[in-house]
């Protein structure tokens, strides 16, 4: 009898760290600022896709489990909060902040605490630049949105087609707020869109906290061009709701990051009546087969559908699983971001792939026909309505009657 | 035309800044009591405004009342709940009530805010106009509601000032602001004196945020900079002046768009600060100040 249960036991004991390891759930961290409604929609929208591949079977048996995290949009706490998630809740993975600024703040971080990490809505093209530059250290660090030189090819491309022959413009003037992702936005805006037809007229770059846009809208008035283009995610509200109560005569066309998301007719109270706004998703612009059911999934759970930040992290998670199930269930920050470099997903966003290493845009995401594209929306009575590209769009561009366009 | 411009914007802002501030310093000259969360009344009430419109499908002016209603019992909350407790504390002593009730306001401010984030996220939220649509004067274009809230102001100020002038209460209240110890003699319930300055004060500071948030619109990082400005403008006008208040806000307004419009948006609240320091150096009292 003994000797029949001691090779049991040894084959037991032997077994039972790979059972218990089998069932370790693998830990995600996600870090963004729970009241800003682009960071809202982040945590709500990874715990969406966590519970969608637990009700699969989890990673190869192995659930994932989201631990948020709330920085306040401030460099620090995100930091601080960073830390907490790998030294104390021994997360596998980060998915953190929209905001470049913190974003950069954490990039040393994912090297220094050897831990994979994505942001979900941060686009400059420093991002990525810093990781082409100095790929050993920065090897962890992954972009899950696209660059601000992609949005503003976006904007250019799609003016040529809207603005410029549909329209007739001729003239414009930059006016966008005074942050990192504005920068590289901004060159390129000035490189793309003269050979769209448009000519930069001026450039505005407005600080962040600035309350009163009468002045600014006053000296682009001035200068009589066709259209405003436009790069504003941290302000969107004011600049808006002044522009349509002082009936500014020109288009606001471009990046307005807060007008995307859903709630922005109400916060403007009717104000963003005419604004184009480009964006990499909308709940129902069907971008890929994922796209739709997503948003309604996330509707049903939480009443209300997400902001763009919401897909980026909802992907995110998704292709973290996607990495650890082709590296065997490896966790470790150098396989999993071996595997990443390898991702090949389609997400809510579109078809998901990393730029490779020595592409001076090292882990951005390959944004283009096929991969992640976007449109451009106007916002008409309520609603969002896509008017490009051609084989997306489900209305025209109508503006409000004070708006003078050219035709 | 950009005189004209800058006359008009001026004069707006000039108009609301005074608003905000005259509650501000009414309260510091009857209760001594600098209100640390000044601008976190100023945006709840902005904010309310907002969801009674929103979410509440209320229309222009109900939405208006619903923000009044809501600085006024947030400002009687501020008065019962925080002020008044430290100022009957017989734990706190005499000398050093002053920096607890600051240390208490600012705090409930940042209570206030951070609700005010928690409930409507930090997104800045714009109040519906009273009225729409522009009017064109000499060919500048102003958005008419943007007429209506410079009217508005100097017609709650000029309602203020009847108050105080011309009735039993207001005389009362001004006669507090010069001697409470007097009033009590007089036979005046000093603290009924000090519920009506704190609700009178919560309508002013309500009034100044829904049109604030008609004007220009507020976030829950509206609450520092508000608090801020009034404070400077009441510093700057001396404490307790409701006069200087106003002179200071008019000078602040039209510095800062002056500022704005002929250097730099970005600058437009540089000038002002320089005034303020210029003033504390050479008339450290204020414009109008009379301690």
């Amino acid at each position: 009898m003994t000797s029949l249960k001691l090779p049991a036991l040894l084959t037991l004991a032997f077994l039972l760290p790979v059972a218990g390891r089998a069932a370790e759930p693998i830990k995600i961290g996600v870090i963004s600022e729970a009241q800003a409604v682009a960071g809202a929609s982040i945590a709500p929208a990874a715990q969406l896709a966590a519970e969608e591949i637990n009700a699969k079977g989890g990673i190869d048996g192995r659930p994932v489990e989201i631990v948020a995290y709330d920085d306040h949009s401030s460099a620090s706490d995100a930091v601080r909060a960073f830390q907490r998630a790998v030294n104390e809740d021994h997360v596998q993975a980060v998915v953190a902040s929209y905001v470049t600024e913190i974003a950069l703040a954490l990039q040393p971080w994912a090297d220094r605490l050897k831990t994979v990490t994505i942001t979900p809505g941060a686009a400059s093209d420093l991002i990525p630049e810093a990781i082409a530059k100095d790929y050993a250290h920065n090897r962890y660090y992954f972009q899950g949105f696209p660059t601000s030189s992609a949005v503003a090819h976006m904007v250019c491309d799609s003016a040529k087609d809207l603005l410029v022959k549909h329209l007739g413009m001729q003239t414009a003037v930059i006016m966008s707020e005074d942050a990192a992702w504005t920068l590289p936005l901004d060159a390129t805006y000035e490189s793309c869109l003269p050979p769209a037809g448009l000519k930069p007229l001026d450039h505005i770059r407005f600080s962040k906290d600035t309350t009163d846009f009468t002045p600014i809208f006053n000296r682009i008035e001035a200068l009589k061009p066709d259209v405003i283009i436009t790069g504003v995610s941290h302000v969107g509200v004011q600049p808006t709701v002044q522009w349509k109560n002082q009936q500014v005569p020109l288009p606001m066309y471009g990046r307005s990051s807060q007008a995307i998301n859903p709630v922005f007719w109400k916060d403007t109270d009717g104000g963003a009546q005419g604004v184009i706004m480009q964006a990499f998703a909308a709940p129902d612009v069907a971008l890929s087969p994922k796209t739709i059911p997503f948003a309604e999934a996330y509707r049903r759970k939480y009443g209300a559908f997400p902001a763009e930040t919401g897909y980026t992290a909802y992907d995110a998670i998704h292709y973290i699983a996607d990495a650890v199930h082709r590296a065997a269930g490896a966790t470790d920050a150098d396989t999993l971001a071996a595997a990443l470099e390898k991702t090949d997903y389609e997400g809510a966003l579109g078809r998901i792939q990393f730029l490779p290493p020595g592409d001076p845009h090292a882990h951005a995401l390959r944004v283009g026909p096929g991969f992640v594209q976007g449109v451009m929306m106007q916002w008409q009575d309520g609603k969002q309505v896509t008017v490009w590209p051609a084989s997306l769009a489900n209305g025209e561009m109508r503006f409000p009657s004070y708006i003078v366009t050219k035709r | 035309m950009l005189v004209l411009q800058i006359l008009i914007d001026g004069f707006a802002i000039g108009a609301l800044y005074a608003l905000g501030a005259t509650g501000f310093t009414l309260i510091f000259g009857v209760s001594g009591v600098l209100n640390l969360s000044h601008g976190a009344l100023m945006v709840a009430a902005a904010a309310a405004a907002w969801a009674a419109h929103t979410e509440g499908a209320m229309g222009s002016l109900a939405s208006a009342a619903i923000g009044l209603t809501v600085g006024v019992a947030l400002a009687l909350a501020t008065f019962r709940l925080v002020v008044r407790p430290i100022q009957r504390s017989p734990a706190i002593r005499a000398e050093e009530r002053e920096i607890f009730i600051l240390t208490a306001t600012l705090l409930w401010g940042i209570l206030i805010q951070e609700a005010i984030a928690s409930l409507f996220t930090s997104n800045a939220k714009t109040v519906p106009p009273l009225i729409g649509g522009v009017t064109l004067l000499f060919g500048v274009r102003i958005p008419r509601n943007e007429i209506l809230t410079a009217i508005l102001c100097w017609a709650v100020i000029g309602i203020l000032w009847l108050w105080v002038n011309r009735t039993r209460t207001g005389k009362a209240v001004l006669a507090a602001s010069m001697n409470s110890r007097g009033v009590i003699l007089l036979g005046i319930d000093l603290s009924r004196i000090h519920v009506a300055v704190w609700a009178v004060y919560g309508l002013l500071a309500g009034v100044a945020g829904v049109l604030l948030g008609m004007f220009l619109g507020v976030s829950s990082y509206s609450v520092g900079p508000l608090t801020a400005s009034a404070f400077s403008i009441v510093v700057l006008g001396g404490l307790g002046s409701v006069y200087g208040s106003i002179m200071a806000a008019y000078a602040v307004g039209y510095l800062e768009t002056m500022t704005a419009y002929l250097v730099s948006p970005a600058y437009r609240f540089i000038p002002a600060l320089l005034l303020l320091v210029t003033v504390m150096y050479v008339r450290p009292h204020g414009l109008l100040g009379r301690r």
